[in-house]
């Protein structure tokens, strides 16, 4: 395995340039079998978590929530709000742990970064004329210039659906190396808007695709369509990270986003993470949720764990 | 890490007795000659109850309640009243599913996730599917049009069918014996398997719930000597035995020459097939499915795996990777993947099989596993460089050791997968359907999966080709079983 992960090391590297080569490149890739792809998420989905593993579990999918926020009705004093709630989700409990970053427009950026400076929660951008990516390049790539500027240090972006859809990988691509160099030093998240892809072997081509061309995580969704994540598509997700990893020596973070609501749910993932990649991922470097009522679930749940009884909604911060 | 804290589901839902008597005429009695065995749980060796023996007298009196039933009550009565009953029995079965499940595990060292996601279910179905039919028999023959559309007699009840079961899927075999039998108007008196008897015990006490008439269905539990003498009673009219092929062998020589019926389903030494074009990830998971599902205790278990060469180490890889991901232990912790080894015996003669892998020169490889101290363990196993030669890749080991082989061509795996006595199932992976059609067409076996393996369902019809075995279980073909069609 060795050798031949070295060769293909160099050859990928070489993929982006024909549209040729990256076309029998992606449709090379093995097909994945719908039923057999969610037959294994819903057996995954069988795992019983409970006592210790719980609590644990509980912890590690706080510390992975990107606390989002994308509304037009959006205001400064709603996102400052949410960013004090991602440095301390549980006011009573100093041993909560913080969120993994707060999640908003551009244009809300810089009232978060206010609240964030000096801790470590992350803070994410959503641009490429977010969600619909409809817009021409040069404004895609000035608005994740602005967000980066502005203090976001992660962006996400949407990818090209309509030309990926159409077969024109390679216009995806280079909109995806034009958006990392825009980043600098901001890790970029790739949002392939599953919903609109249809099938599993276009989410495992566009997977690839945006690992190729330097994304740094993965992203399941906008949540700004009727099909958000589901189990299934992250399965084919990190899948591919897995075998991504296997052939380059890089890793690639994944995030589902959109539909995560309960404890149980954000439960089901990360037992697909366990079992899928391994503990590598099972760290909010490596693993995010995009979710906004999810966290109030999980701290729910974990009052209920420590104190044995449950608390009512009304004990928690909306927003 | 990310350690998954135990969670058991409870045995308080099992009211287990210390001692059991033989079912018959729908009542608990002693056998005449007082006899008794054990049985025990294999993953602890802990004894779960006394089990009444039945010699011949006790089958004779089962088989003569069982003729008086058929005569006098089950043979006339119209179907749509026998449907009544299996369609109660089916719902006391859901009802009571949990109870049925964690009994199962118990008692046959299964993980609670197959007999409460996989046993449970289908033993319900079985019955469902089967009560629809009772009153419809008059579809149930060889042709396409209901008797009453042409001269043909209606389809007839064949009389007291005998029917041995394996220990392998307990109450699922039950349940495909019995629900064909008496939806088309036989009784039944049936020997459970002697590691295994205890839901079946149970079942007998859902008849008596179900108020079904006694006789209908007898249960005598015992070993070898006992189902012996229930095939060989005078008053049997059909037998049906699910086990392995050299009981089948004698079964066949004894029933040979007399009027009797007889279905059998055997061994079975499975091809999974998987080619270069393969959905790589789900054939993996296929492959684990097919062989160390149920620990490997499945007849119709994909026990040879056939790789196309060109993707053999990619494959091989991948399924290493996943078989370190199998949670081995407590059959009754709900995060069980591979349970227990049904007994002592069948443990042995994994132990001796895979021992003969390794000294003909296969290359024998488990993933990093604790096994408990007491019961009956086996890791789950691969061997790599097998040949057809190889005992390991001709001889049925019924457990969880999976025999790998390569191929080049598809008419190769095609000669290689039927290069065996056996022809109960067959597995193939490939995106490409009409490679699938092509392949289905030359393989030798009675069911042939694609990009699928070990799917059951009661309306698709079940059996082998060969040493495998005759007569098929399942669907409208399974009825032809149990009536002169």
């Amino acid at each position: 395995m060795t050798a031949t992960a070295t060769s293909a090391r160099s050859d990928l590297s070489e993929l982006g340039r024909s549209e040729t080569a990256l076309r029998t490149f992606l449709h090379g890739l093995p097909g994945v079998d719908q039923v057999g792809a969610e037959q294994r998420a819903a057996q995954l989905g069988t795992r019983s978590i409970k006592t210790t593993a719980k609590a644990q579990a509980i912890d590690l999918a706080i510390g992975m929530v990107d606390l989002t926020t994308l509304e037009g009705a959006d205001t400064p004093g709603k996102v400052r709000a949410l960013a004090a709630k991602a440095l301390r989700p549980d006011p009573a409990d100093p041993s909560c742990p913080h969120v993994g970053a707060v999640c908003v427009y551009p244009s809300m950026v810089p009232h978060v970064a206010e609240v964030l400076r000096g801790s470590a929660v992350h803070l994410a951008s959503v641009a490429t004329s977010f969600p619909s990516g409809q817009a021409p390049l040069e404004i895609k790539l000035a608005d994740t210039r602005a967000a980066v500027e502005a203090g976001a240090d992660e962006i996400d972006m949407v990818i090209n659906r309509g030309a990926f859809l159409a077969g024109r990988y390679s216009e995806v691509y280079d909109e995806i190396v034009a958006t990392k160099q825009a980043c600098r030093d901001a890790h970029l998240k790739v949002i392939l808007e599953t919903g609109e892809l249809a099938t599993y072997d276009n989410v495992r081509r566009a997977s690839w695709l945006a690992m190729l061309a330097g994304g740094d995580f993965i992203k399941t969704s906008t949540g700004k369509v009727p099909v958000a994540a589901t189990l299934p598509v992250t399965l084919v997700m990190l899948e591919a990270v897995r075998d991504f990893r296997a052939a380059t020596g890089r890793q690639v973070g994944v995030k589902p986003a959109g539909g995560i609501r309960t404890t149980k749910d954000a439960i089901k993932y990360l037992v697909m993470v366990n079992e899928t990649v391994g503990p590598d991922w099972l760290h909010p470097d490596w693993f995010r949720f995009g979710a906004s009522s999810l966290l109030n679930d999980l701290l729910m749940q974990r009052t209920k764990l420590t104190t044995g009884v449950y608390a009512g909604p009304d004990y928690f911060t909306l927003d | 890490m990310f350690e998954y804290a135990p969670a058991p589901e409870s045995r308080s839902v099992v009211d287990l007795k210390s001692s059991y008597g033989l079912f018959i005429d729908g009542k608990f009695v002693d056998p005449a000659d007082g006899g008794s065995f054990k049985s025990i749980n294999p993953a602890s060796e802990e004894v779960l109850a006394e089990i009444a023996e039945g010699g011949a007298q006790d089958v004779d009196r089962a088989v003569r309640a069982a003729r008086e039933a058929y005569e006098k009550v089950w043979g006339p009565m119209p179907g749509r009243d026998r449907a009544k009953y299996l369609f109660r029995i089916a719902r006391i079965i859901q009802e009571r599913s949990r109870e049925l499940a964690v009994l199962e595990s118990l008692d046959n060292g299964k993980p609670i996730k197959e007999s409460r996601d996989v046993d449970l279910p289908l033993v319900a179905a079985h019955f469902f599917y089967y009560a629809g039919w009772a009153d419809k028999l008059e579809h149930a023959g060889f042709s396409r049009r209901p008797t009453s559309q042409h001269s043909g007699p209606n389809p007839q009840p064949l009389g007291v069918a005998a029917q041995v079961i394996p220990w392998n899927f307990p109450l699922l075999m039950l349940s495909w014996k019995i629900a064909p039998a008496l939806a088309a108007g036989n009784t039944v008196v049936l020997k459970p398997a002697e590691t295994t008897p205890l839901t079946a015990l149970l079942f007998a006490e859902i008849c008596q719930q179900a108020d079904l008439p006694p006789g209908v269905v007898n249960i005598v539990t015992g070993a070898g000597e006992t189902g012996r003498a229930l095939v060989e009673h005078d008053g049997v009219d059909k037998v049906a035995f699910t086990g392995s092929t050299d009981v089948g062998r004698a079964i066949a020589r004894a029933v040979a020459g007399s009027r009797k019926k007889l279905t059998l389903e055997l061994g079975g030494k499975a091809a999974n097939i998987v080619f270069d074009d393969a959905p790589v990830d789900q054939a993996v998971e296929g492959i684990v499915n097919g062989i160390f599902f149920n620990q490997g205790h499945v007849c119709c278990a994909g026990s040879r795996l056939l790789i196309q060469e060109s993707v053999a180490d990619r494959v091989l890889e991948s399924l290493k990777r996943r078989m370190a991901q199998l949670r081995i232990g407590d059959p009754l912790d709900k995060n069980t993947d591979i349970g227990a080894i049904n007994s002592a015996a069948q443990l042995a003669r994994i132990k001796e099989l895979s021992d003969a892998g390794s000294a003909e020169g296969a290359e024998r490889w488990s993933p990093p596993c604790e096994l408990p101290e007491r019961g009956f363990w086996f890791a789950p196993t691969i061997f790599t460089g097998v040949t057809q030669a190889h005992r390991i890749a001709r001889e049925e080991i019924f457990g969880p050791v999976l025999s790998v082989l390569t191929f080049r061509t598809p008419a190769e795996a095609v000669e290689k997968a039927n290069n065996t006595p056996y022809g109960l199932s067959a597995g193939i992976w490939t995106e490409k359907g009409s490679r699938i059609l092509w392949m289905a067409d030359r393989l030798r076996a009675g069911v042939v999966w694609a990009n699928t393996f070990n799917k059951f369902d009661p309306t698709s019809p079940f059996g082998g080709y060969k040493e495998s075995g005759y007569g098929r279980e399942g669907g409208r073909h399974g009825l032809e079983a149990y009536l002169n069609v």
